[in-house]
């Protein structure tokens, strides 16, 4: 009972992290119509830059919270400006920007591999957050609620943002029908850069909060994509409930599969994205066929 | 066509001169590592070129075919059983690829294969009990086609340069063919090929079961290179890198993946040496070659010299009549 019950939490929590992570992805994809291949790398790129500012290298440290909101508008800075300096160039040409991208993770792979060396590094949970809470007979890591309640905070936000103000407005328009977008008026081309480096912020904040749990290692970047990708195909593109449900049943299959049959978790992950391209290639909340 | 023919043959005769031109045994291994990978950039050619699918998973098969070499000779079974039954395990996991992927063209397929290629590649690293994981498989021996060692680098460079030279011509046959026009009429216009009565997916299910004999050849060839095998192999960075070949060198061209080959495993052994950082100068080159020269290293050399030619034509008074032609 124990037993399930933690693996319960435990997949939520990767749950949460993923939707932080594939809700970006998904955005993006469904404005842009590009699967943003740096993504998994700029949640890499997070947790790395998150190691640096809580091991005091730069002389001082900083509180997790604080360290985790920095990277993220770090990481977004970043995206914005990759989008602004490498696929403006290519506007309108999507396999072109899909290989930048791709290029792009190489380079942040190796970067990461240059600065912080080929070791993993584990960050210490944040302080007031190492407690555990009881669950009948089991034993809930605090901090993984924690997380689950971030990406609640962040899913309602974000749901917020997208049907409640105007730039969401502006967001659901290009996702939906980009070209009646431009003639009424929204200027595409900026909502490109800043759901770009929202997209990459959401990553590398993702990469700090899960820092304690998965640890930061070379390859990372290349653990977390296929994942996104796979919620994605999972909840349909530019559908942020989709990414969340997405992400929620990807958290679970992932968790158990690693646990019940730990040689075929990974086989076991894509089983049900091959179900959904089968039979119903739009996702499960997606509006236009992948 | 005298001279078109000439020029195959003095090329043939060239690189079969190769071994004893450099006698090096590490140069001479790096030319048979060169013509294994043309053979894989050939066969992903067949589908980014000419179909014009862009697929980046193709490490994937090419693994998968490694692994069956791997694990039949470790089973015990000859080298003859064991080449014959990884090219059917390479076809066999085609046809699943392509009975996926082809359900979407463009981006979406992209996304596809990518996910299936990172499968094969996860299964790889951790069903353990079948593929030793990390650790890899050993390989002991090569084949010996017809009483011929292959265990020196020379023997083994012209095992492989025949190997080659079937899958060109294979290759080249196959675009001039009918169905190679269709398949390119498929890339170019679907619904109107669809409209005319061609079955699309069909087409594309036969150049990716093409694509993917040519993949799984080459990479039976390359585990009897290494012998060994990794889930390294797999890797994202391994469809990458076969991907950067056929771009760098000219997709939907036959000399384009050769030469993109070529280059990359160059760049990769010489540079390598030099440069510690090889993924680095990897994603800096695919960004440099992506944003200034998109059409690939063959064709834009051809345009160069078609340009070249016609300046020095230029200099010559030439009819009307004819320039109106």
């Amino acid at each position: 009972m124990t037993f399930w019950v933690l693996l319960t939490v435990n997949s939520v929590t990767f749950g949460g992290l993923l939707f932080l992570l594939s809700a970006g992805f998904s955005l993006i994809f469904g404005l842009m119509r590009i699967p943003n291949l740096t993504h998994g790398s700029m949640f890499m790129l997070g947790a790395y830059l998150g190691t640096t500012f809580f091991s005091g290298a730069l002389g001082f440290t900083v509180n997790f919270w604080v360290g985790a909101i920095l990277t993220g508008l770090e990481v977004a800075i970043l995206g914005a400006l990759m989008e602004r300096l490498l696929l403006r160039r290519l506007a309108g040409q999507q396999l072109a920007q899909v290989l930048v991208t791709l290029g792009v993770s190489f380079m942040v792979a190796d970067f990461c591999l240059m600065g912080w060396g080929g070791d993993p590094i584990s960050v210490a949970t944040p302080a007031g957050l190492g407690g555990f809470v009881r669950v009948g007979a089991a034993a809930a890591p605090l901090y993984r609620l924690a997380i689950i309640v971030i990406a609640v905070i962040f899913a309602i936000a974000l749901w917020l943002m997208l049907e409640r103000t105007r730039l969401g407005a502006m967001i659901r328009a290009g996702v939906d029908d980009p070209q009646m977008a431009r003639v009424v008026g929204i200027r595409v081309s900026q909502l490109f850069t800043l759901v770009f480096g929202l997209g990459a912020g959401l990553a590398g904040f993702a990469g700090v909060i899960g820092s304690p749990i998965l640890s930061v290692y070379p390859g990372l970047d290349q653990d977390m994509l296929p994942l996104a990708l796979v919620v994605v195909i999972l909840g349909g593109t530019g559908s942020l409930l989709g990414s969340f449900v997405g992400s929620i049943i990807v958290g679970f299959i992932y968790n158990f599969g690693q646990a019940l049959v730990p040689e075929l978790a990974y086989f076991i992950l894509f089983l049900p994205m091959v179900l959904v391209l089968v039979l119903r290639p739009q996702g499960l909340f997606g509006g236009q066929v992948l | 066509m005298i001279g078109r023919n000439l020029a195959i043959a003095a090329a043939i005769i060239a690189l079969a001169a190769v071994p004893y031109a450099i006698r090096e045994p590490y140069y001479v291994n790096v030319a048979s590592q060169i013509l294994l990978y043309a053979i894989f950039a050939l066969g992903l050619n067949i589908l980014v070129g000419y179909a014009g699918l862009v697929s980046l998973g193709h490490a994937g098969l090419f693994g998968v075919a490694s692994y069956a070499v791997a694990s039949l000779l470790a089973a015990g079974f000859g080298h003859t059983i064991a080449i014959v039954g990884a090219l059917v395990v390479g076809l066999t996991f085609t046809a699943g690829f392509a009975a996926l992927a082809l359900r979407a063209t463009g981006i979406s397929f992209i996304m596809i294969t990518l996910a299936l290629g990172e499968i094969l590649w996860g299964l790889a690293y951790r069903w353990i009990s079948l593929t030793n994981g990390d650790n890899g498989i050993n390989v002991s021996g090569r084949p010996k086609p017809f009483g011929i060692a292959l265990t020196s680098a020379n023997a083994f460079y012209d095992a492989t340069l025949i190997i080659f030279l079937v899958a060109v011509a294979a290759v080249a046959i196959f675009v001039r063919s009918p169905f190679g026009a269709t398949l390119c009429g498929t890339r170019d216009q679907p619904r109107r090929m669809n409209a005319l009565g061609y079955h699309v997916w069909m087409i594309r299910f036969g150049a990716f079961m093409f694509s993917g004999l040519l993949t799984s050849v080459a990479g039976v060839l390359f585990v009897y290179y290494n012998e060994f095998i990794s889930p390294q192999t797999l890797a994202l960075t391994a469809s990458a890198e076969a991907l950067l070949m056929v771009i760098s060198g000219g997709a939907g061209t036959l000399l384009g993946p050769i030469v993109g080959a070529a280059l990359v495993v160059i760049m990769k052994n010489v540079v390598s040496a030099y440069v510690v950082r090889w993924n680095f100068m990897l994603g800096a080159i695919f960004v440099a070659i992506v944003i200034f020269m998109p059409e690939g290293l063959v064709p834009g050399a051809a345009r160069l010299f078609r340009s070249a030619v016609r300046m020095m034509s230029r200099s010559k008074p030439v009819p009307v009549v004819e320039r109106m032609s």
